[in-house]
């Protein structure tokens, strides 16, 4: 009777059977849900990296250019695209309302990606393989990812940036 | 002394200023559902390829208007009517310093209007920013600083409503426990202090920033603070609802809690723990480890989910307890056949607590997983949740709970017998529509807050577009039928004076003994079967993505 008072001694009563069985097997379900989140992280194969750093965005600027005069492979309606060896870092930046550059990766290669943006956050999401991150300015946040298709890969900002934000659209190309 | 008269339905007293802030922030809560839910359609009608409705500008600022009326205004205006409601006719007792609840609505209202000056008429850059206005995303001033006119007259509110239930028992209208339905409005009003806490820390240096008074703000920081608030304004709607079912099936059933102590317990978990759920929008930004993430996201090793499934139980154990009193009591679900279907704060009731289960609640904790997460992120998914949520869960609860207060408060008896009993229907079933596409469609990766996605190849994308554009034209029909509705009984419905009862009947009686709920523990079970099916199936599609660490 949820606008009276409960009887007096009401934290005395006695808890039905099947509400006592619905809370433990919910309490195991719980704990379930809780540990796969935590062995996943152990020994997953898909988990959200968890090396950032923070960093100026015209420095951030600075190093995407450098990185793209050296690796510059190509270009495609004034974004370069460019090819470098998994060794070194790669570089992806977000601006409004473009992704710079567009990287060539091989498959089963495993890669370090340095993700930020130069102006206001924007989102990083693969399509069609639907993964996503955040990029936040003055933060560089380094994604350690090894795809495992072949083909050209769209990156959609799914962070609301301004105006244009639906045309801000990047590629990833994997051979 | 103060103007009281007592309910001819439920006896209890009610006070005029109590009465007349309950009446104001209802009004401007029905407005602000109005302004939203035009919104609402003409959103899905853009997102709706096929047809396309808005420009890419005013898709964006709709989106800006649409997301503070409903997520804001509509839900805090009506939880600070539940507020006073909880704290003086419930306990019997007198509003506290009426001159400072009038002074936070003249503050909430103010807010209210800065607000949606700035969205409807600033140019784009300066409105446009979303509900979440991330910086450095850069909004007029008058945006921020009626963001914080309207959360200091909602603190306000709560700082009355802990005054009021004091005074109550000072002055002795009542003793003892205070009934379950306070309880749990005041669980929502002590996570409502520390969210409203947040939202100061957010926007006043924003606010600050926007004036050049503040050189910079660091952008993450700003996400972390603005969670603060954004997430666990949530949850105030959360522990309100949950109080609104409670109520709602006591008044149409005569429903009793099966267990005081567990349902309270539970109560207790959500303030001790859902606030940690803020870390759910930031499981795929930098600058936070794996620990804090896992620690957070799962509100403490799912404390607070915890407390939900508890109440996924108790509510429709109260409903099995209040109508096999009644005589329904034979075989498994006799009950719930013949429960007042026609009654629409019975449909309300039920059809919110199920798609909440179903929708809003399953989805809510499969991509509050960290890992998990990566794969729905900003994807249309997030708001297929929380439409699951807060629409579909708490907005219908509250329109049901709506018709009693119409001729409880209003004293007005509702025009049509025919449109109220239509309305949750309609509502309820437009959400889920729509909702489940937008889950379907952001598991493909199809982004939210988007203009254009015709360039994205997702299988049966028309097909799912369509169901969430015809899904919300249902929705939006049974809103705006309820928002009609009451206008049109405020201004033309007969008076109720003395004796006549409300329409639909309200229980005053509740159920006297407490009976065995095996109906209950039988659907309770069908729900965590799908639960965990949802769990496995969404780690099985993320195992499938590129590897990352």
């Amino acid at each position: 009777m949820a606008i009276a008072k409960p009887s007096e001694n009401y934290w005395e009563e006695k808890v039905e059977t099947s509400e006592k069985v619905w809370i433990s097997v919910s309490i195991l379900a719980c704990l379930f849900m809780f540990s796969v989140m935590v062995v996943w992280a152990i020994v997953g194969r898909q988990n959200p990296p968890q090396e950032a750093y923070r960093i100026k965005t015209s420095e951030f600027q600075k190093r995407v250019e450098a990185f793209i005069n050296k690796y510059k492979i190509g270009e495609e309606n004034g974004i370069p695209i460019v090819e470098a060896p998994s060794k070194v870092d790669l570089y992806m930046m977000g601006r409004m309302f473009q992704w710079t550059p567009i990287l060539v990766l091989k498959k089963g290669e495993t890669y370090r990606i340095r993700l930020s943006s130069i102006d206001v956050n924007h989102g990083f999401s693969i399509l069609p393989v639907n993964i996503n991150f955040q990029a936040v300015p003055q933060y560089e946040y380094v994604l350690t990812i090894k795809p495992t298709q072949s083909g050209e890969f769209l990156i959609v900002c799914n962070e609301f940036c301004g105006l244009g934000h639906h045309k801000m659209v990047g590629k990833i190309i994997v051979k | 002394m103060q103007e009281v008269r007592v309910c001819p339905v439920t006896g209890l007293k009610v006070q005029k200023h109590a009465e007349n802030l309950i009446k104001i922030n209802a009004i401007m809560a029905v407005i602000s559902l109005l302004i939203g839910g035009i919104g609402a359609l003409l959103l899905a009608l853009t997102r709706w390829e096929a047809i396309h409705l808005l420009p890419a500008d005013l898709y964006y600022r709709f989106l800006t208007i649409h997301g503070m009326n409903m997520l804001v205004f509509w839900m805090v205006f009506f939880e600070c009517a539940g507020l006073v409601f909880a704290s003086t006719i419930v306990l019997n007792a007198r509003q506290v310093a009426p001159q400072y609840g009038y002074l936070a609505f003249s503050l909430m209202l103010l807010g209210w209007l800065m607000v949606n000056y700035i969205v409807f008429t600033g140019n784009f850059s300066e409105s446009s920013v979303m509900f979440t206005a991330y910086v450095p995303l850069r909004a007029h001033p008058l945006f921020y600083l009626g963001y914080i006119l309207f959360a200091v007259g909602a603190l306000i509110f709560c700082i009355l409503f802990f005054l009021n239930v004091y005074n109550a028992r000072r002055e002795k209208t009542f003793d003892g426990p205070v009934p379950l339905f306070t309880y749990g409005i005041a669980a929502a009003a002590v996570i409502a202090v520390f969210t409203l806490i947040h939202g100061a820390l957010a926007f006043i240096p924003v606010f600050l920033w926007s004036l050049d008074i503040v050189k910079e703000i660091n952008p993450a920081v700003y996400r972390l603070i603005f969670w603060g608030f954004g997430h666990p304004a949530q949850q105030i709607n959360l522990a309100a609802m949950v109080s609104v079912w409670y109520l709602l099936s006591y008044f149409t059933v005569g429903g009793i809690t099966p267990s005081e102590k567990v349902s309270r317990t539970a109560f207790l978990l959500y303030v001790l723990f859902i606030n940690a759920g803020s870390a759910h929008h930031l499981l795929v930004d930098p600058a936070y480890g794996t620990s804090w993430k896992i620690f957070n996201t799962s509100y403490v090793i799912y404390l607070a989910v915890l407390a939900s499934l508890i109440h996924c139980f108790a509510i429709p154990a109260s409903i099995e307890i209040g109508q096999r009193n009644k005589g329904f009591n034979n075989g498994l679900f006799t009950w719930l056949i013949k429960a007042p279907w026609n009654n629409p704060a019975f449909a309300a009731l039920f059809i919110s607590l199920v798609i909440f289960g179903f929708i809003g609640g399953t989805s809510g904790v499969i991509m509050g997983i960290e890992q998990i997460n990566m794969k729905l992120h900003n994807t249309l998914a997030v708001p297929g949740h929380f439409h699951g949520t807060v629409a579909a869960g708490t907005s219908l609860a509250f329109m049901g709970l709506a018709y009693y207060v119409v001729p409880l408060i209003f004293r007005r008896e509702w025009l049509s017998r025919f449109f109220a009993i239509i309305q949750p229907y309609l509502f309820g079933i437009g959400i889920a529509i729509m909702a489940i596409s937008m889950n379907t469609l952001g598991r493909m990766g199809i982004p939210r807050r988007t203009w254009e996605t015709t360039f994205l190849n997702v299988p049966h994308k028309d097909l799912l577009e369509m169901f969430l554009g015809i899904g919300a034209i249902i929705a939006f029909t049974g809103l705006i039928i309820f928002v009609l509705h009451i206008v049109l009984t405020l201004l033309f419905g007969k008076k109720i004076n003395g004796d006549n009862k409300p329409e639909f009947p309200l229980i005053t009686e509740s159920a006297t003994s407490k009976t065995a709920t095996p109906g209950t523990i039988v659907l309770a079970f069908i729900f965590l079967l799908y639960l965990i099916v949802m769990f496995i199936f969404n780690w099985y599609l993320l195992s499938r993505a590129w590897e990352v660490r």
